[in-house]
């Protein structure tokens, strides 16, 4: 049985055009980017259509990308920056790279409010602004949840802070190459990306900063870009995100359409077969590909372990420290009831999904769910 | 025919060779681990070892090595709720429990099978030394391993007879030397590992520690320890964790003395000489029969893990409970534990229940 994988939100199979780029630049470009010599410039000319392959998907310019080891890095780099008397405000439902950052704060001095958000997972601007204080350094907001895909009104929240006068700071990780992008027209200061996520390299990513906006850097020894991020570049990696950013820039709009139809035919028909099925999250503001469904007086771990042992790849979306599953704390914070929160399903669909696969996953659903529940009220 | 068989994977080298076994006998195996969490990490917290997570990723390594699935499930809720907290309220009363049988009964023979039962699996395979063969009334009874230095039947005595078919263990035929040297052959990373030893939750076996971890708000102010008859020997720093029969952490001159009793009520600990401490006698409750029935008829019973067995007699009681009649005495009896009970062979648990009293 070919397996089905539907958790691109953890990670996404590599592109083809981005292995074509990783190889050729792996096996060819081995110079250092710092170095003076011919070899050193070749390695340049790599990063330098990289970046601008990155900027041109992100909608800013190449100069303001710094590339970093991921999103964890790049939202790690925000925080370290915050000096001690300040007040930062983080959404409650972000991933654990800010959230964790966000409790280290705590411990060093800074304040943080969490915001809450709404049953639908999103952010209301108006209590965002009230969050806003005298002496707010930062405002933190995903783009798009990595459990649920809700998409939050960045645009609005960003002016609302720059208003104030207050830093924003935006996980973009989940929506660069899932949604277009125009952060250069928003007053974002700083976003952060992810390479595999939509289908690059693993340990790549990029920060970007809005020119003007205060940085400091994580890593220091030497001047490797522009000072930002010290340390040789990983140039195959580099070379791969680029080339998997324009793939997903040129497939984008087509893309975007198909896997939202899909989606959309998985939730009818789930909904159809599991009458209780609870969606959780927008059903307007969402990522094309994202799915997060509850089904009542299940575990949605064993369910993740029956599907698996079906060939069919989906995710609770929470994983915990030791690999076993947590209450999701993203729809906990959403106010979904913990016997809901535990009996959660993440789908994620990417760009080899089909409409066959989704199908098989309609004919073995509605069972396993069904024998889940039998085996916990035996 | 090809079963799908879920497998208790602990981390350790027992539960390993347990699913390699099945694995190689053509099954498809599905390893779990038990993340028994925050219970575990707090009773091991300051301790070198830890039971908790490292167990976990060598489990996952000796799946990765024999080509099986393997998952981590969260328990941490149950065990602290059906294991952890009864552990500390019985030494709160006084008693002396012994939370492995709650949680094989529980844990792996009761939400594991609920688990197999929704991953669609024949049912749970551990590593424990037992085995479970054609009982003579007929049905499936459960029996003493190969290997009667690791034998484990009596953590095991009150499982229903009801899931029995339903729980392989593979090892029951196994002598451990033949364990450990399949697990070399075969390069388990778990093939060297020590032997676990006491509570998993307990590992360093100083349970007034861990009950000062475990249940900080217990009163723990010094008491009397007391002779039966009336004069103060001592003083202790807390009564509950002491239990009958113990002799060492007394501090008593002119001994050797023995804990007799523990009245945490009283927070006194009563000592005795010896001879007294043995029984002809006791009274159980919540008794559990694997034929249905108390056993009539000559049986063979112990009063704690590993002791030798007496031959008995089982008088049942009102209420679920029993009296056994042991043919010689039998050591320190203590209230907590279990009297479990084997047909007169000595080969087949019967059952037993939780001891009440002695006499």
């Amino acid at each position: 049985m070919e397996p089905i994988y539907l958790d691109h939100n953890a990670s996404a199979p590599l592109r083809p055009e981005a292995l074509r780029a990783f190889a050729a630049a792996a096996a060819g470009t081995f110079g250092n980017a710092s170095s003076a010599h011919a070899f050193g410039a070749e390695a340049r000319a790599v990063l330098s259509r990289a970046r601008r392959q990155v900027a041109t998907l992100a909608g800013v310019a190449p100069e303001t990308i710094v590339f970093t080891s991921g999103a964890t890095e790049s939202n790690n780099t925000v925080f370290r920056a915050l000096g001690s008397g300040a007040h930062a405000v983080v959404c409650a439902t972000e991933h654990p790279s800010v959230l964790e950052e966000a409790a280290a704060l705590r411990v060093r001095g800074p304040r943080v409010t969490l915001l809450e958000v709404g049953r639908d997972g999103r952010v209301d601007p108006a209590r965002f602004a009230a969050a806003l204080a005298p002496g707010t350094a930062l405002a933190s907001v995903a783009l798009a949840n990595h459990e649920t895909g809700v998409i939050q009104p960045i645009a609005e929240l960003a002016e609302l802070a720059a208003a104030r006068g207050v830093r924003f700071h935006c996980d973009a990780a989940q929506a660069l190459g899932k949604l277009p992008l125009g952060l250069r027209a928003w007053p974002v200061d700083w976003a952060s990306f992810s390479a595999h996520k939509l289908g690059g390299p693993k340990g790549i990513g990029a920060l970007y900063v809005r020119p003007g906006a205060p940085f400091e850097a994580l890593l220091r020894g030497g001047a490797h870009e522009r000072g930002r991020r010290a340390g040789t570049e990983n140039v195959p990696a580099v070379a791969g995100f680029g080339a998997a950013c324009e793939a997903a820039g040129a497939a984008l709009d087509g893309e975007a359409k198909r896997v939202a139809e899909l989606r959309d035919a998985l939730w009818a028909g789930i909904a159809r077969a599991v009458p209780d099925a609870v969606r959780n999250g927008s059903h307007e503001h969402v990522l094309p590909h994202v799915l997060d469904v509850s089904f009542p007086g299940v575990s949605g771990e064993a369910l993740v372990e029956a599907l698996d042992l079906e060939h069919v790849a989906v995710s609770t979306g929470a994983a915990c420290h030791s690999g076993s599953t947590e209450p999701s704390p993203v729809l906990l914070a959403m106010g979904v009831p913990d016997a809901l929160a535990r009996a959660a399903l993440r789908m994620s669909l990417g760009p080899t999904t089909t409409r066959a696969q989704l199908q098989r996953v309609l004919e073995l659903l509605p069972a396993l769910v069904a024998r889940v529940r039998r085996a916990r009220a035996a | 025919m090809t079963e799908r068989w879920l497998v208790a994977m602990s981390g350790g080298v027992d539960s390993s060779v347990a699913a390699a076994l099945l694995a190689r006998a053509g099954h498809e195996v599905v390893g779990v681990t038990m993340d028994l969490g925050s219970g575990r990490e707090a009773a091991v917290a300051g301790s070198k070892r830890c039971c908790g997570l490292p167990d976990a990723d060598d489990a996952r390594e000796v799946a990765a090595a024999l080509g099986i699935r393997h998952y981590t499930a969260n328990y941490r809720d149950e065990f602290e709720r059906e294991v952890v907290a009864p552990f500390v309220a019985e030494y709160a009363a006084g008693r002396t429990p012994i939370p492995c049988i709650a949680c094989n009964r529980v844990l792996k023979f009761d939400l594991l099978l609920r688990r197999a039962e929704a991953l669609g699996a024949r049912g749970v395979a551990t590593g424990h030394y037992a085995r479970i063969d054609r009982a003579p009334g007929g049905g499936l009874g459960l029996f003493r391993p190969r290997d009667r230095a690791k034998d484990q039947t009596y953590f095991l005595f009150d499982l229903p007879r009801s899931v029995l078919d339903r729980v392989a263990f593979p090892l029951g035929g196994l002598e451990k030397r033949d364990v450990r040297a399949l697990a070399r052959e075969l390069g388990l990373a778990t093939a060297e590992k020590p032997e676990s030893q006491g509570l998993c939750f307990v590992p360093d076996g100083d349970v007034r520690g861990a009950l000062a971890r475990l249940a900080p708000g217990h009163a723990r102010a010094p008491g009397p320890i007391a002779a039966r008859d009336g004069p103060v020997l001592g003083e202790h720093t807390g009564a509950a964790g002491f239990t009958p029969g113990q002799r060492r952490g007394l501090g008593l001159a002119g001994g050797p003395w023995y804990v007799a009793e523990v009245r945490t009520a009283e927070n006194t600990v009563l000592v005795a000489r010896g001879e007294e401490l043995r029984a002809s006698r006791v009274r159980v409750e919540n008794a559990s029969w694997l034929d249905g029935a108390p056993p009539e008829g000559p049986v063979r019973a112990a009063v704690r893990y590993r002791h030798q067995t007496v031959s008995a007699r089982v008088r049942p009681t009102s209420g679920g409970g029993a009296e056994l009649d042991f043919a010689e005495p039998v050591w320190a009896p203590a209230p907590g534990q279990a009297a479990v009970v084997w047909d007169a062979a000595d080969e087949r648990v019967l059952g037993g229940g939780w001891i009440a009293a002695a006499g």
